[in-house]
């Protein structure tokens, strides 16, 4: 909360009486709104007091012996920096609807699919109000808490049967394949036709209708799910008129695994390695977010050593250069120059892998924050290391990377003025990273609203104007060079002293309350929003994955560009699906 | 001049394509299949190609990289072996997809758990490697291993390691970490050292005691 909370609170009372209402319970800060006037709430928090950057929307069941209510979570921030601004709508279990937010941020799009989906919020006049993660036949809303799944165990980890009498078993043998799946009454698997299919292009049927002065046919493809262009299993229905297109509807979800029941199941610490796999590429960056997320219903016994922050900063710095040289890479894939330049991008991301290796014991699922620290020191010869690679290699190597790339003319001609994202679009659409910040945006959370120690460094917010995919492939180059700069600045500072404030215990106390940590993820802003209730595990747990909140502008950003171009504009926004669909 | 940027581009092609040729020249012979060849490709200086030619070469593994955990026993004086782990269940406890199974047994007289398991799995297939069970055993009983390459032709029950599987010796551990084991094995001398320490005050305070009693008869 900032300091201008005041201000907003009595702008709120005065203008909507009886609408607003500061949020109570103990451990929340944000303001409980009534339903109605949700939209008109938040068409003037827009408009008139700045918050036109809607950052997370998420809904939380508060199934208890008192308590049946859902309620839906939004955080508001402004996109000239500070802290958010929380507003909660609070629905009954048995008809949880509320208007959508898409009419005003229409970044709440696939954030309102995901709720409706997991949660079974259902949004009123909501354009394409459809399940995103899970499919059609598809019974219930896993994230409600009276859902269980098929091979449920226990409520809670640790499992009982585990120890001390641990027999073992595997859950496909007591539960084998068939009898492990509920269906939606009067659903036939045997005869199950894509409905979602037809769902989907009724979706996209909006577009059809406004004809040039030539008659032609418009022709659905379906780019995906194996592709070899879209970075993992990830579809993209697109109409097409000749070749340019027409609309174009993103279909994600191949790779879900309800990472957030898993989180609510597990203790705090447990969660740990599991954010790891969400953006595979980035794992070091996902610990950060989660740990701060944490660290802050902890409050100051949560609060990281001072070698500790230094150590978070400069892992956080390798794994975005090394995450920016993978997406240079990549990027250059998807223009056809078939793997020279992304071996030349993997060289640089090995040697930053080695250093992650040898301090953290994995090159990608790192598992190294923990609350309150990170788990070793750097081991010896690994700071010098890292000091060899931050003021010798990687300065010359970037450069030689954009010696290689940047004047290349067939680069230009296939990324600049493809794909532009006005900076109105850019906020309005809930983009992050490098993806918000190309289209001329100088928003960097690092800066905008900082967590960890990053306020003692001495850095520029990159910042390109275009908003096209030149600018997002080369913003990244700048990221990296201003990377470097914070590395050196954090390599000549670190202090001794331990790495871990506290004892760090196997399970630690997490007072009630809610929180949201975020951070500047290499990808975007990366949120965890947490809702505790003093038990060891978090009763709600969600992540605000950037590369599925950026892929909301796909569609903006595709439309009237042709079908070649489509595999450029994703690979510059630089999705990984394990954090997409969760 | 349009073109320059494919030229300039080109160019540093060329100097990965030529630096391959010069450095394998600068190392003659002993780029490839040699330890100092495979650390210099992987270094800051290293130049031109820099893939390694897995089976035949393999990257030194750093004292940190975990893989499935083993179970660590010490060998007594009369070869016999000794399971550091007293199946206290914290591993368990931690471990975040539960693929720790212990079995535990009490001792018939005194009803009091066994410290040692009877049995001990791991399902590896659900092993993440996060490394959580060796960081928080309180006894050094369970610890991370260098052995990656565990491919096998059976997944339903060769997956399934039990204690006889996962049990290696004490020395085992010290090959591979050595840094670890020498800072936990001056821990445990201190922590030895400090409980001989407070049985001999507490033996020397009984006998002072007993002493003192039987000044007190005397009297
Ligand atoms: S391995 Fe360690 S933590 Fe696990 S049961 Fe044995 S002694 Fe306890
Ligand atoms: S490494 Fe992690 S997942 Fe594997 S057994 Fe240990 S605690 Fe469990």
């Amino acid at each position: 909360m900032t300091e201008a909370a005041p201000v907003v609170q009595s702008v709120l009372e005065t203008r909507f009486p009886g609408v607003v209402t500061p949020d109570e319970r103990k451990g929340y800060e944000g303001y409980i709104v009534t339903k109605e006037k949700l939209v008109e709430l938040a068409t003037a928090l827009r408009d008139e007091m700045g918050y036109d950057f809607l950052s997370s929307v998420t809904a939380v069941d508060y199934l208890s012996e008192e308590e049946t209510n859902l309620e839906v979570v939004y955080h508001l921030y402004k996109s000239t920096g500070g802290g958010s601004l929380v507003l909660s709508v609070q629905l009954p279990r048995d008809n949880p609807v509320v208007d959508s937010l898409v009419s005003v941020y229409p970044g709440a799009d696939f954030q309102e699919r995901e709720a409706y989906d997991l949660m079974g919020i259902r949004f009123d006049k909501h354009p394409d109000l459809r399940r995103i993660l899970m499919w059609e036949g598809f019974e219930g809303h896993p994230l409600r808490k009276d859902w269980k799944e098929a091979y449920h165990n226990e409520d809670t980890k640790p499992f009982s049967n585990r120890w001390p009498d641990g027999q073992i078993f595997r859950s496909e043998d007591k539960n084998p394949y068939g009898k492990n799946n509920i269906y939606p009454v009067g659903f036939d698997p045997t005869k199950w036709e894509a409905t979602e299919e037809s769902l989907l292009y009724a979706g996209l049927g909006k577009a059809v209708g406004e004809k040039g002065n030539i008659e032609t046919d418009y022709l659905v493809v379906n780019m995906g799910p194996q592709h070899p262009s879209t970075h993992g299993v990830f579809r993209m229905a697109v109409v097409l008129d000749g070749e340019t297109i027409i609309a174009l509807k993103p279909v994600v979800g191949y790779l879900h695994r309800n990472h957030e029941k898993i989180g609510e199941r597990n203790t705090y610490l447990h969660n740990m390695p599991f954010t790891d796999r969400l953006d595979y590429i980035s794992s070091l960056s996902n610990n950060f977010g989660y740990a701060l997320a944490v660290e802050k219903l902890m409050g100051k016994k949560g609060a990281p050593s001072e070698r500790a922050e230094y150590i978070r900063v400069i892992m956080a710095e390798l794994t975005r250069i090394s995450n920016h040289v993978w997406a240079i890479g990549f990027l250059l894939n998807d223009l056809g120059a078939f793997f020279t330049p992304a071996l030349y991008a993997i060289e640089e991301r090995e040697l930053i892998l080695d250093i992650f290796e040898a301090t953290t014991g994995s090159r990608m699922m790192c598992n190294y924050f923990r609350f309150g620290g990170v788990a070793r020191d750097f081991p010896e010869g690994v700071l010098q290391k890292i000091r060899d690679l931050v003021f010798e290699r990687l300065p010359r190597k970037i450069d030689d990377i954009d010696a290689y790339l940047t004047d290349n003319e067939i680069v230009l001609t296939r990324t600049q003025g493809v794909g532009i994202l006005t900076p109105e679009d850019a906020i309005a659409y809930s983009a992050t990273g490098p993806m918000l910040r190309a289209s001329g945006v100088p928003y960097d959370i690092r800066r905008a609203d900082p967590y960890g120690i990053y306020d003692r460094f001495d850095f520029d917010v990159a910042v390109r104007y275009h908003g096209d995919c030149y600018d997002r492939f080369i913003i990244r180059l700048d990221e990296i060079r201003q990377s470097i700069r914070i590395l050196e600045q954090a390599l000549d500072q670190i202090p001794e002293g331990s790495v871990i404030s506290g004892s760090n215990p196997y399970q630690v106390r997490v007072p009630a309350g809610e929180s949201y940590g975020r951070v500047e993820g290499p990808k975007g802003e990366l949120g965890f929003y947490i809702v505790s209730n003093g038990k060891p595990h978090p009763w709600r747990y969600h992540v605000r994955a950037p590369s599925f909140i950026n892929l909301t502008a796909m569609e903006k950003m595709c439309i009237g560009q042709k079908i070649a171009d489509v595999v450029v504009i994703l690979g510059s926004i630089d999705i990984v699906l394990g954090e997409t669909d969760r | 001049m349009y073109g320059k940027g494919i030229i300039k581009g080109m160019g540093v092609t060329l100097k990965h394509f030529v630096q391959t040729y010069v450095e394998d020249i600068k190392w003659f012979g002993r780029r490839y299949y040699k330890p100092e060849g495979i650390a210099h490709r992987s270094s800051k200086d290293a130049k031109g190609i820099f893939t390694v030619q897995y089976p035949e070469e393999k990257l030194p593994m750093p004292e940190e990289f975990r893989f499935i955990p083993f179970l660590i026993y010490d060998v007594l004086e009369d070869g016999t072996h000794k399971d550091r782990c007293t199946s206290c269940g914290i591993c368990v406890k931690v471990c975040p997809p539960q693929c720790i199974w212990i079995e535990q047994t009490t001792n018939p007289d005194t009803g009091r758990p066994v410290p040692e398991p009877v049995e001990f799995y791991i399902d590896i297939d659900i092993c993440m490697n996060c490394g959580y069970c060796a960081e928080y055993c309180p006894f050094d009983a369970i610890k991370m291993d260098h052995d990656y390459e565990l491919a096998s032709y059976e997944r339903q029950f060769d997956h399934i390691f039990n204690k006889e599987r996962l049990s290696k010796p004490a020395e085992y551990y010290a090959t591979v970490r050595p840094v670890n084991n020498q800072l936990e094995e001056a821990v445990r001398a201190e922590k030895a050292a400090k409980k001989a320490e407070r049985e001999a005050a507490k033996a020397a305070k009984a006998a002072e005691k007993d002493a003192g009693g039987e000044s007190d008869n005397g009297s």
